[in-house]
């Protein structure tokens, strides 16, 4: 069973080179079913590994190359924590193909649509399995570029356009930090083995490899100072998102630390900026959901301040904890995604939830499946996921101190504030506009699938760690939250911190004046002198060519003085 | 003899002038016939009567009759009110007060010996150019047949 | 006897008048009368020469300039008809483009 291990991401991989080799002369269905079942076939497979999981193995296909004593394997390393990843990738990206399968149907880009999706998931699985962090770097960078894809995936829209290139533009500046981060461990360690650079990782200053490493999963997942680029990247397809904050791209970031948990632990100054970095984002994502009008931004912002919790937890060392909340975070998230995309499928891809009301009647499927990711995201106690995972979370902060604890309970009072403030807005009240439900069976089970794991899948075991669950302050601050919201449900204006205008006038604007000065290289002149001396030239000549007679005789006759003058004077 | 030359001299600058300033192409055209003329005593006093009778014929004559011709053809009335300003007379003027200045001067600077006086008549014109320059004639009668083509071909009503 | 100065002067001047009409005018009924002027006092020129020397020679040079300005102007008037007919004006800046 275990050598099976490769198929996991290779399936994927496979339906990618299937679907955009050969997709051109498959049915749509035939499209439909390849993108599907490919992730569907490798979910299989990641649980028939799962279930004969004893201890961590490695399986090494080939050596990628050998440069001197650097010598990077394509080989996948499977341990409790990449066991947890790959089973919510696998089986929760499986759902949103499936979902997809209904909700794109329709669409020109369908075959480009589901091998991007296909790609995507064989990166992000490659990203969790790797066992060197130069094939992680390998993943790390095929989620970005499948992610620029498909958030530019209506392309004909520039606006879309525009939003891929941010979120690709952002999260390289992560990426970059990354890059130096694994030059400077091949330099400080000559390894780039995970086990091995973290073991050896005690000899070097290991601040700096962990500053690093912390700049890329920033980056990645949407932390403070990078997080601009999320809420932009709800310009994709509603599934895209739900792969996006779901499954893949976003908890990349938390995978990385928790993975080099050892090297964070060396270097207790980014550690606890980590911590400091994830409740900041906590905090301003809770915020920045409450004045958001569209229903996919509360969501994009609902994520970041739920991975900012994820960073706050690996932060404060707890990283059993965060990996067992991205879990549940995945379940619920998707679910939220997949039951407004029903929403707005139904309401003609309507996105504004002041426009929305009363819809619990009309779409009866969508507002259980909804109310209960909701429930789930605020952590309501005992009957949903979210509530284990938060409270293990809240526990260990807890343990660290009073502020991290508080701090995250303010989280957690904001997060049940703003998703059941879009509950009430948007299922209840006066209906205002015409609803035509979309009613399709691969729209429904996936989130009937999904909103069944956001209520019990807290009591998945995993192998990460034993949670006890306890009902503690958080779940009455979360209750009080959803009263608070009922009487939220005006639109909120607050004045924000502009973001984007604030990294526009910083770095945007000098940038491109720096380019603009270096682009007129003083050094050109010796080019563009003689090219400007004959256009000059050229002008002045064609200025005589004025098609007027007496000027050409004026012109003649003044020749003439002047040749006399010269003739008499010289 | 110079008493002749000078006061046709004048006359025939002051009818220039007149010429060039006219608004109206007739009365231009009878000041160019008096300036023709007066020329036609100066080279009578320089001692070319063969040229003088040349001049009157056709310059005065011939030239001038197509000129009339035109002008009542056209009747062009008297569309130069409304283009001529005073300024548009300044560069002109400049330019060729400077040019006249340096032709003068040229003049001046040579050695100022007196025409003999002697007449040329008809015959050795005549004789020069049947001689010497015969080559030149034919030439000035190509130029002349090209000159009827042109004339008739452009002048066709198409 | 004549100041071949005061002949060639005289000559000078007309020329320059001739050219103040042509630079000056628009009409170009008045631009060739100034061609002729100019032509006439480069005969002058001729002639004045031809008598210093009392030869025949400047006179052959006036005739040769007389047949000149004789085709000239026969030419020179037809192009006045066609643009006229044309461009209905006898203004030299009307015909300052060479298409058509």
């Amino acid at each position: 069973m275990q050598d099976l291990l490769w198929l996991v991401p290779g399936l994927p991989l496979l339906g990618f080179l299937v679907l955009s080799l050969a997709g051109g002369r498959l049915s749509r269905p035939a499209m439909a079913a390849v993108g599907t079942g490919s992730v569907g076939a490798s979910a299989m497979v990641a649980t028939l590994v799962a279930l004969g999981f004893h201890e961590p193995f490695r399986q090494v296909l080939w050596e990628w190359m050998r440069v001197g004593e650097f010598a990077p394997t394509i080989g996948f390393r499977l341990d409790a924590l990449s066991l947890v990843m790959i089973l919510v990738i696998t089986w929760v990206g499986f759902l949103i193909h499936a979902y997809s399968c209904a909700f794109m149907a329709g669409d020109a880009g369908y075959r480009r649509f589901f091998a991007i999706m296909n790609l995507f998931v064989a990166a992000m699985l490659t990203l969790v399995l790797a066992d060197n962090l130069l094939f992680l770097y390998l993943g790390w960078e095929g989620v970005g570029l499948c992610s620029y894809l498909l958030i530019g995936f209506w392309y004909q829209d520039p606006a879309n356009g525009r939003a891929a290139r941010k979120a690709f533009i952002v999260t390289r500046v992560g990426d970059t930090a990354f890059a130096i981060g694994l030059f400077f461990l091949i330099a400080q360690v000559g390894t780039l083995d995970i086990e091995e650079a973290m073991t050896r990782a005690g000899s070097i200053s290991a601040a700096t490899a962990a500053a690093l490493l912390l700049g890329g999963a920033v980056g990645k997942s949407a932390q403070i100072p990078l997080q601009v680029w999320l809420p932009d990247a709800m310009a994709g397809p509603t599934p895209v998102s739900a792969l996006i904050h779901a499954a893949t791209m976003v908890t990349a970031g938390v995978y990385l630390i928790a993975r080099t948990q050892a090297l964070f632990a060396l270097a207790p100054v980014v550690q606890t900026m980590v911590a400091v970095i994830g409740a900041a984002t906590l905090l301003l994502g809770g915020i920045g959901a409450l004045a958001q009008r569209d229903i996919k931004r509360v969501l994009a912002y609902s994520t970041m301040s739920q991975i900012g919790l994820m960073f706050l937890a690996l932060g404060l060392g707890a990283w059993p904890a965060a990996i067992f909340h991205f879990m549940t975070h995945a379940f619920f998230k998707a679910l939220l995604f997949l039951a407004a995309g029903s929403v707005t499928l139904s309401l003609h891809h309507e996105h504004d939830i002041f426009r929305m009301g009363g819809l619990w009647k009309s779409l009866p499927i969508s507002f259980a499946t909804f109310l209960i990711g909701a429930a789930s995201l605020s952590g309501m106690p005992f009957v949903t996921a979210g509530f284990f995972s938060k409270e293990s979370i809240l526990g260990s902060a807890w343990e660290r101190g009073v502020g991290w604890w508080s701090v995250a309970l303010v989280g957690v009072l904001l997060t049940s504030l703003y998703i059941f403030r879009v509950v009430f807005i948007v299922f209840f009240g006066e209906a205002k506009t015409s609803v035509a439900p979309r009613r399709d069976v691969l729209l429904t089970l996936p989130m009937v699938a999904l909103a069944i794991l956001a209520l019990v899948g807290g009591w998945i075991p995993i192998p990460v760690g034993v949670f006890e669950p306890h009902v503690g302050v958080a779940s009455v601050v979360s209750m009080a939250g959803i009263v608070i919201a009922w009487s939220l449900r005006a639109p909120l204006a607050f004045p924000g911190v502009d973001f984007d205008g604030l990294y526009e006038r910083a770095f945007v604007r000098p940038f491109l004046r720096l380019a603009n000065a270096v682009g007129r290289d003083p050094a050109d002149a010796v080019s563009f002198g003689p090219a400007w001396a004959a256009a000059t030239a050229h002008r002045l000549a064609s200025a005589t060519q004025t098609g007027s007679l007496r000027w050409y005789a004026a012109g003649i006759v003044f020749g003439g003085v002047v040749l006399l003058a010269v003739v008499l004077w010289w | 003899m110079s008493a002749t030359f000078y006061v046709a001299g004048a006359v025939a600058i002051a009818s220039t002038a007149m010429v060039i300033s006219r608004r109206d192409a007739v009365h231009a055209l009878l000041y160019l016939v008096v300036s023709f003329l007066s020329l036609a005593t100066v080279f009578l006093t320089l001692g070319a009567p063969f040229i003088a009778a040349l001049e009157v014929i056709l310059y005065a004559g011939a030239i001038v009759v197509l000129f009339v011709f035109v002008v009542t053809m056209l009747n062009p009335g008297s569309q130069e009110t409304q283009w001529r300003r005073p300024r548009a007379w300044i560069g002109p003027s400049i330019l060729t007060l400077v040019l006249a200045g340096e032709l003068v001067v040229v003049m001046a600077r040579g050695e100022a010996p007196q025409t003999g006086g002697a007449v040329t008549t008809p015959r050795e014109a005549g004789l020069a150019l049947f001689g010497p320059y015969l080559l030149g004639v034919e030439a000035a009668s190509m130029l002349l047949l090209a000159g009827l083509v042109g004339a008739f071909h452009l002048g066709r009503k198409t | 006897m004549i100041s071949t100065t005061h002949g060639l002067i005289l000559a000078a001047v007309l020329f320059a008048l001739g050219l103040t009409g042509l630079l000056a005018r628009r009409d170009v009924i008045f631009v060739l009368m100034s061609i002729e002027i100019m032509m006439n006092a480069a005969g002058l020129a001729f002639v004045v020469a031809g008598a210093r020397w009392g030869r025949p020679d400047g006179q052959v040079m006036f005739l040769f300039i007389l047949a000149t300005a004789a085709a000239e102007v026969s030419v020179g008037l037809a192009l006045i008809l066609a643009l006229f007919r044309r461009a209905r004006t006898l203004d030299v800046d009307a015909a300052n483009r060479m298409r058509g």
